[in-house]
């Protein structure tokens, strides 16, 4: 059995209310915290915890904490990442569902723990039926005296709100996020300065993932090192992973990092295997923007070595040969599946998101759609696989955020590592599927 | 403060701290300096979004000697001490800048032979130094409906690049906001939401702040070739800005009036609605001389012999 940390409750009936979150033992780290550590000491323990952000990029937390200006005179702000829209990626939107209060607590800790105030979860506006069950659970928490002025008596305060998003992918990018949260158009912001120090209202501000928050609790409750001693040491604790796709067990699991991606996929514990006794063909493994493997780059990475679900083992072989973790979305695709086509639903996806703000990813995206569409309905070239790379290779580092790069990358390794079947498209002038 | 040392394709600078690459490239001049298609140093927050002046970090200071991983705008990245930058000597970047030409002028519909900016485009600027021989695209073009900003600007949107300037302008020089971007990605559009004129008196500066033909003047719209007119500087008494412009003449004929710009194509101060479209007539200003186009770009190539302005004195 794995490692239960995150869902350990999950299937407790009403562990969205107070009551009987609370009765499980909720909110005891924010007792634990505002009665007995300081909010460096909560920082420390994040710290020593290891614990990497959920939200794709997997910067470690507590270092991220640490930038925090306090040095400002300005309010400091937290603000919660619930954006959640990368295709593949549905992890976020399960806790908030159905443990709210869990996020909640760690939203309190992680205030704390950098001296805010105020504090915010941005959620993505399609899940507004996520948005009420949290406001509710903010309600109760506000009634039960864990949020508000002076919690618990010992002198915090803090206020919690929680703002819906309009629609658009790009406001999870960070600093996008900030800018809508502000009532502006999300266009993300050019880096530097990072929100630590220019951050919501121009103040400091740390922006961390849903997963990431809601692991607070624990790690303040058993320590930092028990965290710590979970994983494979450079990727410590538990990861949600959302499996999709062609799998006979789709949906969230909770994983300790390290699991061999083979178990993963095959064990009746998790995904089940694949469909129908097919084969398997390809995954795409941390969310749509990271690097597709083929089956056998999957499960082993070029040196032989087992792949395992980690940071750091799944990055193996860097882009030549490995992927990322990304966000823990995991698309499994088995024989029967188009690669162009999945291809190019991923590139209307990225054009459809682009904010349009620089040029490389505007123009970029589209050009690429239209290519995909054209090779996908039986009209490509040879010369427009060739031209696709260099598009992706142009686009990629070249953007003010990360998503030019998300964009680039399914192009950039499909190509690498299915070259052929891009080819057949063209040699038959249709698509083969 | 100290000044700073920075080192841009070998030759070294000392500047301010808080500067950026691409003004101390400018306080170098010539061919180091970066091509900027949407910064503006005059409109707070500018730039970072084309691309175009993206350059090498070769070397982040002297303290942290660590090259930048990424090419970066010059344009929003400030200078460091020892700081070693590469913009032409660096066939990296020259590729990138090639590459987001070909991005510029992907959706652009190369109707230079019928717009009014041809001549002083920067695009077209860019194009001629960066861009490929040949297009590689065979995808349909995207395209807009022109529109009436007002009765003085037209947009076209088809031909923007999105740099914002003007969205900035509306921002930063007028009062009141009515004028925006709507939509995303490729699909992004310069709106006034959407049929408010921009209504204010220095709305025309949209106008100069573009860097292509997506702005235009509606009073000079197909009355010349901007390389038919010649250029003089001109002032009078206005009560709502500097009164300094330039006139653009045809013989006698005033056909347009904008700010003065310098070699970056930059205005040196934004002028009033009523200075750019409802003087026209030669008595409304004292000219002063020929304007000097510092700039290199097909306008440069024609002469601003002083005969045409003796013969202007003479009337
Ligand atoms: C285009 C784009 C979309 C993103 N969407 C999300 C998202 O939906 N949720 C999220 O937590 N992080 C998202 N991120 C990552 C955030 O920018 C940021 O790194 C993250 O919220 C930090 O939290 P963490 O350190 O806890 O992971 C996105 C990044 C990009 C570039």
């Amino acid at each position: 059995m794995a490692k239960q940390i995150l869902l350990k409750n999950i299937e407790v009936p009403g562990l969205a209310g107070f009551d009987v979150y609370r009765r499980l033992g909720g909110y005891s780290a924010v007792e634990k915290a505002l009665k007995g550590y300081t909010p460096d000491q909560v920082t420390d323990e994040v710290k020593k915890s290891g614990l990497k952000g959920r939200g794709g990029a997997g910067f470690p937390a507590g270092m991220k904490w640490s930038f925090i200006d306090k040095k400002s005179d300005n309010p400091r702000y937290f603000v919660c990442n619930f954006d959640e829209s990368e295709p593949g990626t549905f992890k976020d939107r399960h806790i908030g569902q159905l443990n709210p209060h869990q996020l909640i607590e760690g939203m309190i800790l992680g205030s704390y723990a950098l001296g805010a105030n105020a504090a915010y979860i941005y959620i993505r506006g399609e899940l507004f039926y996520v948005l009420n069950i949290i406001e509710k659970a903010i309600n109760e928490a506000y009634k039960n005296g864990f949020l508000g002025e002076n919690i618990l008596g010992s002198g915090y305060s803090l206020n919690l709100y929680c703002h819906p998003g309009a629609g658009a992918y790009i406001c999870g990018e960070e600093t996008a996020l900030l800018e809508s949260l502000e009532g502006k158009r999300g266009n993300p912001r050019i880096k530097p300065p990072f929100p630590a120090i220019v951050g919501l209202y121009g103040c400091p501000t740390v922006v961390n993932n849903v997963e990431t928050i809601a692991a607070l609790p624990w790690i303040v409750n058993n320590g930092g090192e028990a965290y710590a001693a979970i994983g494979t040491g450079a990727s410590t604790g538990t990861k949600l992973i959302s499996a999709c796709g062609h799998i006979n067990k789709p949906g969230i699991y909770e994983i300790e990092l390290g699991l061999p991606v083979e178990e993963f996929i095959y064990s009746d514990e998790y995904c089940g295997g694949i469909r129908n006794g097919n084969s398997l063909k390809a995954v795409v493994a941390g969310g749509s923007s990271v690097p597709i493997l083929p089956a056998d780059l999957i499960l082993k990475t070029a040196k032989g070595e087992p792949r395992l679900m980690s940071y750091e083992s799944l990055a193996e072989g860097g882009f030549q040969t490995g992927t990322m973790l990304g966000s823990g979305g995991f698309i499994v695709m088995d024989h029967t599946t188009c690669i162009v086509k999945n291809l190019l639903t991923f590139a209307r996806f990225y054009r459809h998101e682009s904010c349009g703000q620089c040029s490389p990813c505007r123009e970029g995206t589209g050009w690429m759609e239209k290519i995909l569409m054209r090779i996908e309905g039986g009209q490509g070239t040879m010369k427009d696989i060739n031209l696709l790379t260099d598009i992706a290779k142009n686009i990629e580092g070249n953007t003010i955020c990360p998503l030019g790069d998300a964009a680039a990358w399914p192009v950039a390794s499909a190509i690498r590592h299915f070259r052929e079947e891009f080819e057949e498209h063209v040699k038959l002038q249709k698509c083969p599927f | 403060m100290p000044l700073l040392k920075v080192t841009i394709d070998n030759i070294e600078v000392e500047v301010e701290a808080g500067t950026t690459i691409l003004n101390a490239a400018r306080q170098i001049g010539g061919s180091v300096v970066p091509p900027a298609m949407c910064y503006y140093s005059k409109l707070e927050g500018s730039g970072g979004k084309c691309r175009t002046c993206l350059v090498k970090v070769a070397q982040g200071s002297a303290k942290d000697p660590r090259p930048m991983p990424k090419l970066v705008a010059s344009c929003r990245t400030l200078v460091q001490d020892g700081m070693v930058v590469q913009n032409t000597t660096s066939p990296e970047v020259m590729e990138a800048r090639g590459a987001i030409t070909e991005f510029l002028l992907l959706n652009h519909p190369l109707d230079c032979p019928v717009c009014d900016q041809a001549g002083e485009c920067h695009l077209q600027d860019l194009s001629y130094e960066h861009g490929l021989e040949e297009t590689r695209t065979v995808e349909e073009r995207r395209t807009f409906e022109p529109i009436d900003i007002g009765d003085k600007i037209k947009l076209h949107m088809t031909r923007c690049i999105l740099c914002y300037r003007c969205v900035m302008v509306a921002d930063q020089l007028t009062d009141q906001r009515v004028h925006g971007v709507l939509g995303r990605g490729d699909h992004c559009e310069i709106s006034t939401h959407i049929v408010k004129a921009v209504d204010n008196d220095f709305s025309g500066n949209m106008i100069d702040v573009c860097p292509v033909g997506a702005l235009t003047d509606q009073t000079f719209r197909f009355k010349s070739r901007v390389w038919f007119t010649k250029p003089f500087d001109a002032h009078r008494e206005c009560s709502k800005c500097s009164g300094k412009t330039v006139l653009w003449m045809k013989g006698d004929e005033i056909l347009r009036v904008t700010g003065r710009k310098d070699k970056y194509g930059e205005l040196e101060e934004f002028i009033c609605n009523s200075c750019r479209f409802e003087h026209k007539e030669l008595n409304d200003w004292t000219v002063t001389g020929p304007r000097v186009i510092e700039r290199h770009s097909v306008i440069s190539q024609n002469h601003y012999e002083t005969t045409a302005f003796s013969k202007l004195k003479k009337g």
